[in-house]
């Protein structure tokens, strides 16, 4: 059994548990109204989470993430506030400030050799000072057509989290069909090795770090779409970086590269979603929601790194998988 | 006797000034640069009446850092030791009140729950095999939920001044300082403490771990115990640190926000390489007070506040690219001298570095 599958199992526990709370309350888990506000909540840590993912897979770590999320979310929202053609031109700008980002946060772990942890505090500490000096709340303002695609939804799907999916299979498709990939798997398993074999070691990380810092972006512009404004702080509210290491880890991915999956990564958000939305139905007191993140966080680790320690990957799979 | 002491103190100096020219150990030549710049800006600064309330300022972060030096040389983090603080302040604020007599046995107990927290986090991280970053994450979530619960998010509680005076207080009329500060006789002592325990059996397991845990298990180091007591280390810096934040910055569930990463990243200013198995607990001390000079040069020179962390990250990532790069440059001749080793070329680790270059002790 794969550790995705058993992220899986402890999501229908999860939810079995949690429907039995909610109904406890008077209160049914899968009415649409509920179903929809826990894939609102799974849609930015996904889309965070996928990026995460792959950076961690390539054993590095992206700290910087909440700060690019606002970031993009603010030139998001100031690009497009004149509406029409500027949505377009807001979405393709905060994307390449987002990758700009990712690609120097790429570079200095790489060619200046700073570890991940350093490189992208530093790098986030240092958009922070650009934020906390440039704005004093939020700013620009998102033309109604364009908030329509954080709130839309098709039955109990958001828009938002069928796009989070769609990019999540994207990831996926490169991750398992396509040499870059392999490549990431490669270099995160160990540096050393794959350069012996000829790999040019430093490209995956930047493409990760790349990667990671532009579905950051994404995230930040569907949260300026749902907000209605780009705010400087909507990055470090959420604690998405933490938050996002942490359904990562869940998910299944070793901290220390080279193993892992992004629909574990899925599994993992979406076990944190549930938790949200069931402990906010049966109004369990807000702070302690952090407890209990904190708990299923170490109790789940502990449970992979059990078994993971007796099994090892298949190095050659039967053909066809 | 007098002699002795000014030879000693001359092959100190001698020492001091080969670890100053060593670009391993660049953070002490920053820390001068940062002083004298300081002192230039604000020459009242050099007055040591003066300069030892800087001291003061800093000894908390400065404690904590070190505390954080064993666990991240080690090969490990601790992330909990931000909430950590903010626990130990809420208790303390709580339950001595104005209840001067109660000092010393909640004292006790702060101490008590400082070690619980890092035997757990150690237990959890070397004998159920969790990462520390994961172990540490979920026990700074459990313990800042908790934090909150019991406080609602705002300030409570007031300990008596006695108490309080550990932080803020100091011996009056002290020579050359006229008040010498509780919290400096604290870190002196932290520092004597740190540095003999760096020296010891313990220390030097500790940095062979952080190398190589594997080399450390198959000598017969019990890897899962030295580990657990430099968790226990740093999670006692926390409660120091702790009880010296009372003093000044009262008693709210914020007090430690961040710390953790600040602690980290003095660390890594101070030669500490992220992965383990190099570091030297002196440099992440002057890590410490590195980052603190290099606030009250933003401070003095009218930089806004909000540039801080910009500049902070510029510093950090420089810093530890310097070294980084340096090292690489040092390895490389070593390697074109001695034996080619191959496999030695354009790794980025630390680890290989180990080998062929030289260590500063």
């Amino acid at each position: 059994m794969s550790s995705t599958s058993l992220v899986y199992i402890a999501l229908f526990v999860v939810v079995v548990i949690g429907a039995i709370l909610v109904g406890a309350e008077g209160r049914n888990f899968f009415s649409t109204g509920n179903l929809r506000d826990v894939f609102t909540g799974m849609s930015v840590l996904g889309l965070v989470g996928i990026g995460q993912t792959l950076v961690i897979l390539s054993r590095s770590l992206d700290l910087s993430v909440p700060y690019v999320m606002s970031l993009s979310s603010l030139i998001a929202a100031q690009t497009m506030s004149s509406g029409g053609a500027s949505i377009a031109v807001g979405v393709v700008l905060a994307l390449l400030f987002s990758a700009a980002v990712g690609l120097v946060n790429g570079l200095v772990v790489t060619k200046l050799r700073v570890h991940g942890f350093i490189a992208t505090l530093g790098v986030g500490l240092i958009i922070k000072g650009y934020l906390d000096t440039t704005y004093k709340g939020s700013a620009g303002s998102v033309p109604k057509e364009f908030q329509f695609i954080g709130s839309a939804a098709i039955g109990a799907v958001p828009v938002s989290t069928i796009g989070m999916l769609a990019l999540a299979a994207a990831v996926y498709f490169l991750l398992t069909k396509t040499r870059t990939g392999h490549h990431i798997y490669a270099v995160g398993g160990s540096a050393e090795v794959s350069r012996l074999s000829g790999l040019r070691t430093s490209s995956p990380v930047i493409i990760s770090h790349v990667l990671c810092s532009l579905s950051a972006g994404l995230a930040g512009i569907l949260l300026a779409s749902r907000l209605g404004v780009g705010s400087p702080t909507v990055g470090t509210q959420g604690g998405y970086d933490l938050l996002s290491i942490a359904a990562v880890v869940v998910g299944g991915t070793l901290l220390s590269g080279g193993h892992g999956s992004i629909w574990g990564t899925i599994g993992g958000v979406a076990i944190f979603a549930v938790l949200d939305s069931v402990m906010s139905a049966i109004q369990f007191n807000p702070f302690l929601k952090d407890v209990v993140r904190g708990l299923v966080i170490v109790v789940a680790v502990a449970i992979y790194s059990r078994r993971s320690s007796e099994t090892k990957r298949v190095r050659f799979p039967e053909k066809g998988k | 006797m007098m002699r002795e002491i000014r030879n000693s103190a001359g092959k100190s100096v001698a020492r001091s000034v080969a670890v100053i020219v060593d670009p391993r150990q660049a953070v002490f030549l920053v820390l001068i640069l940062l002083l004298a710049t300081i002192f230039f800006l604000n020459p009242g600064f050099a007055e040591p009446s003066q300069f030892i309330r800087f001291v003061q300022r800093v000894a908390p972060i400065a404690i904590l850092t070190m505390g954080q030096f064993f666990v991240l040389v080690s090969g490990e983090f601790d992330l909990s030791v931000g909430a950590l603080i903010a626990v130990q302040v809420v208790v303390a604020g709580n339950l001595i009140g104005q209840d001067e007599s109660k000092s010393i046995p909640v004292l006790i107990l702060m101490f008590f729950i400082g070690l619980v927290v890092g035997l757990v986090n150690g237990l959890v991280s070397s004998l159920l095999r969790v990462p520390s970053f994961v172990v540490t994450l979920g026990m700074m979530l459990v313990l800042l939920g908790g934090v909150y619960f019991v406080t609602g998010g705002s300030a409570s509680g007031n300990p008596a001044d006695g108490f309080r005076s550990i932080g803020r207080g100091g011996i009056e009329g002290f020579p050359i300082f006229g008040l010498m500060p509780w919290a400096v006789i604290v870190l002196i002592v932290c520092t004597l403490l740190a540095s003999y325990v760096s020296t010891r059996p313990f220390g030097k397991t500790l940095i062979a771990i952080g190398d190589n845990p594997e080399t450390q298990f198959y000598s017969g180091a019990r890897v899962w115990w030295t580990k657990t007591q430099a968790f226990m280390i740093s999670s006692t810096s926390a409660t120091v640190a702790g009880i010296l934040l009372v003093g000044y910055a009262g008693v709210h569930p914020s007090v430690g926000r961040g710390y953790e990463f600040i602690a980290i990243t003095a660390a890594v200013l101070g030669g500490v390489v992220l992965g383990g198995g190099r570091g030297w607990v002196l440099g992440a001390l002057a890590g410490a007070f590195t980052l603190e000079a290099l606030f009250t040069v933003l401070n003095f020179a009218d930089v806004p506040s909000t540039w801080r962390d910009s500049v902070q990250g510029i510093i950090i990532i420089a810093a530890v690219a310097y070294s980084a790069v340096s090292r690489n440059g040092i390895r490389r001749k070593g390697t074109n001298s001695a034996s080619p080793e191959i496999g030695e070329g354009a790794s980025a680790s630390g680890r290989s570095a180990q080998n062929t270059s030289p260590s500063h002790d």
